[in-house]
């Protein structure tokens, strides 16, 4: 039934975002909550419901193509509200769908003491109507709106707190960054449009695949994959737009779950899955994706060493487990790839929900080297987060190993991969083990170092504990849907994608096969050894020899404030970005075209009404006398004029 | 029979009187009379021209013109007795509040 009705997925959320939007201010708080998590539960069981009815569909009717209606005709252009559905947007929508929902239990509890509690949950579902529409858009106008839609979401929860400067300025830092990369996608649509007459995907990825791969010079299909690929740097912060994500950490921590970890920054990857046969057909687009990930892979890693804010460094090892996720797909490992933005979502979720509660538990406390020493009296937080790092880190058995050893191994194997790209990976796999766990030790172990008197540690209510349970549930299991074949599994995971890159990955699957198992275990164990290494500098450094780590950053200390102060990129933009488009719009567009130009010609004009105002009132004596004398004078002007001009 | 010229400078010398009185006379008065005036110095010339050109419609407007008239001196009496009532004094000079 779902299949015939796709619409009805997306359309739930945007129901409950309209009542608790208009409505919310007039019903009680438990109805919100009842309209928000029920709108977004409904839809989560459309979504189960479609995934079964699908399991039932002959192969050969994928994708499954549904439009409800023409949406725009304009002369040639048209483009019809087109859903697409197949493998991924099936993956993407369980994903979605199942940790949305989770985090929308969570707020309930998370939120309660908030004000705009209606407002809060009305963003958050029209968020999830964004998200659903992204990821089931059948043609890149759509998937543009969902992209905008998500991103205006974003910007709106991250000035949730909107009182606070701070919060206001990250939600615009967050959309004028976003608008320099969406700049770059629109442009690409604009050229696949210009291009192949059509936006609609089926029509664009039928005729992308009749093309010859564009080896050599700069064709339209390199332009098409680097522009998209802007678009995807922007939203799922990568190098070199990836500054607003740390700033977005302002919003309420929910949202940071899941817009900023779990879901709405995984749409620039999910988008350039989706536009895998554009990329196979542009290898240097492809190999630019697949360098701007590995790099911010360990840049961001390496930032997170040294942060002190609890958010911060999940946000900065946001942006580096993304930077993974577009280095598989730019060595062709896009089922890899979607992998691990799934594995992600689970375990990156349970930390953001975890801090959130660790955070919850301390009053509002995020400095961890103010923290320490509290995982007895919040045991379910503890354990759930610890299952995340150990998930994150790549701990064996751990969703998160699976994924990220096969992405390791694609780029060590592929034929577009390189060995110096993993192996710039596998030295963040190592910081990424580092700074987990050391936000492990600094938060719940050791002593406590923040004032008992003041704050209260006290675990959170069941209705937050029960979505960190779940997701930690999903965190573990989650990886055993794509067990890669040397350990004996059957990477189900990747096969169930692989009609969807099928056409992107001809000839390539069969030159990964000729490297040998014991190849395929080294490298498994080598990334393996490196994240062990990440454990037990942090565990020396932050548990058994604290003084250590002072001792450290004191040695050096010119890179560690380097660190600190993460590259100074934030200043470097500040200099040659912010300041001098400040500059000239203060000076040149405001005081000079501004306040010359426009304001000159309006206010010289109205200066002239009223200086010939002024001469004019003088015939307003008040004196009646002299009025009748006036009337007098004026009949006998006209009597002349009118005698005058008969004759 | 008299010349209609001698009606019409009659009218005109009546209006002049009216107009001069109108401008110069400051009792308030003073003045509406002057307006009556100049409305009966125009009706005289009316019913002249009624007369000369044998038709009826000068007369017709002389009767117009004398039912406006009595109402605007219905008007125009109770607005100077609230003046009065005010301002102890017809005098126009003093009747000036909406000058700026």
């Amino acid at each position: 039934m779902i299949l015939h009705h796709l619409w009805i997925i997306p359309v739930l959320p945007l129901l409950g975002a309209a009542l608790n939007g208009l409505l919310g201010k007039r019903i009680p708080q438990r109805t919100v909550s009842w309209i928000g998590n029920g709108s977004v539960g409904l839809a989560l069981l459309a979504v189960l419901e479609l995934a079964r009815e699908m399991a039932f569909l002959p192969p050969e009717k994928l994708p499954w193509i549904s439009r409800p209606f023409t949406w725009i005709v304009a002369g040639t252009f048209r483009a019809d509200f087109t859903l697409y559905l197949d493998q991924l947007s099936l993956v993407m929508l369980l994903v979605v769908a199942g940790v949305g929902f989770l985090i929308h239990i969570y707020s309930v509890g998370y939120m309660s003491q908030e004000g705009g509690y209606y407002r809060f949950f009305a963003y958050l579902n029209l968020f999830m109507f964004f998200m659903l529409l992204l990821v089931l858009a059948g043609n890149y106008l759509l998937l543009y709106v969902g992209w905008e839609g998500v991103g205006l979401c974003s910007y709106l929860l991250i000035g949730f707190y909107f009182l606070r400067k701070s919060a206001a300025d990250a939600g615009k830092k967050a959309f004028i960054v976003n608008r320099i990369g969406d700049f770059g996608f629109s442009l690409g649509v604009l050229l696949l449009f210009w291009t192949f007459g059509s936006v609609e995907y089926d029509k664009i990825f039928g005729l992308v695949a009749e093309r010859p791969i564009e080896q050599a010079g700069f064709g339209v299909m390199t332009v098409i994959g680097f522009l998209l690929l802007t678009g995807a740097i922007g939203k799922s912060a990568q190098l070199p737009l990836y500054v607003w994500l740390p700033d977005a950490m302002e919003g309420p921590t929910p949202v940071s779950a899941l817009i900023h970890a779990a879901t709405m920054v995984a749409a620039g990857v999910y988008m350039v899955a989706r536009s895998n046969i554009i990329f196979t057909h542009a290898p240097k687009a492809m190999a630019a994706v697949a360098v701007v990930g590995c790099v911010t892979a360990i840049y961001s890693a390496s930032i997170g060493l040294v942060q002190t804010d609890l958010k911060r460094v999940l946000a900065y090892s946001t942006i580096s487990q993304l930077g993974y996720m577009f280095l598989a797909c730019g060595v062709g490992a896009f089922a890899a790839g979607i992998f691990h933005l799934m594995t992600h979502a689970f375990f990156k979720a349970l930390l953001f929900l975890a801090a959130g509660s660790v955070i919850h538990a301390l009053s509002g406390l995020q400095d961890i080297r103010e923290m320490g020493g509290i995982r007895k009296r919040i045991p379910t937080t503890y354990w759930t987060f610890l299952v995340a790092t150990l998930a994150i880190s790549g701990a064996p058995l751990f969703s998160g190993f699976f994924s990220k050893d096969e992405i390791l191994w694609q780029t060590y194997s592929s034929p577009y991969g390189s060995k110096v790209l993993w192996g710039i990976a596998v030295v963040a796999t190592g910081m990424t083990a580092f700074y987990m766990f050391r936000l492990v030790f600094l938060t719940f172990h050791g002593t406590r170092r923040f004032d008992e008197r003041k704050v209260h540690v006290h675990e959170s209510p069941r209705i937050m504990t029960l979505p960190l349970i779940a997701l930690a549930i999903l965190s573990v299991i989650g990886g055993y849907v794509g067990i890669p074949k040397v350990l004996g599994g059957g990477n189900r995971f990747e096969e169930y994608l692989a009609p969807v890159f099928a056409p992107a990955n001809r000839g390539w699957l069969a030159a990964a096969a000729t490297y040998s198992h014991a190849t395929e275990l080294g490298v498994m164990v080598l990334a393996l050894g490196a994240a062990a290494a990440g454990f037990l500098i942090a565990y020396v450094f932050y548990l058994r020899r604290p003084q250590l780590a002072e001792q450290v950053s004191q040695n050096f200390h010119g890179l560690y404030r380097w660190l600190l102060r993460k590259y100074y990129v934030d200043e470097l933009y500040d200099a040659a970005i912010v300041h001098p488009v400040h500059w000239v719009s203060d000076r040149l567009f405001w005081r000079a075209v501004d306040v010359g130009v426009v304001d000159g010609a309006v206010n010289g004009l109205a200066d002239q009404a009223r200086s010939a105002g002024d001469r004019l009132r003088r015939i307003q004596s008040g004196n009646t006398r002299s009025y009748a004398g006036w009337v007098v004078v004026g009949t006998t002007v006209i009597l002349t004029f009118l005698i005058l001009g008969l004759q | 029979m008299v010349p209609v010229s001698y009606y019409l400078v009659l009218s005109a010398i009546l209006f002049g009187i009216g107009v001069v009185g109108f401008i110069f006379k400051r009792n308030l008065i003073a003045i509406f009379m002057c307006i009556e005036l100049m409305l009966n110095a125009v009706n005289l010339s009316f019913v002249a021209f009624s007369h000369y050109l044998e038709k009826l419609s000068g007369q017709i407007y002389v009767f117009f013109v004398i039912v406006v008239a009595a109402a605007e001196a219905a008007v125009g009496l109770a607005i100077i007795l609230v003046v009065f009532r005010n301002r102890e004094s017809l005098n126009v000079e003093r009747v000036n509040l909406l000058k700026l």
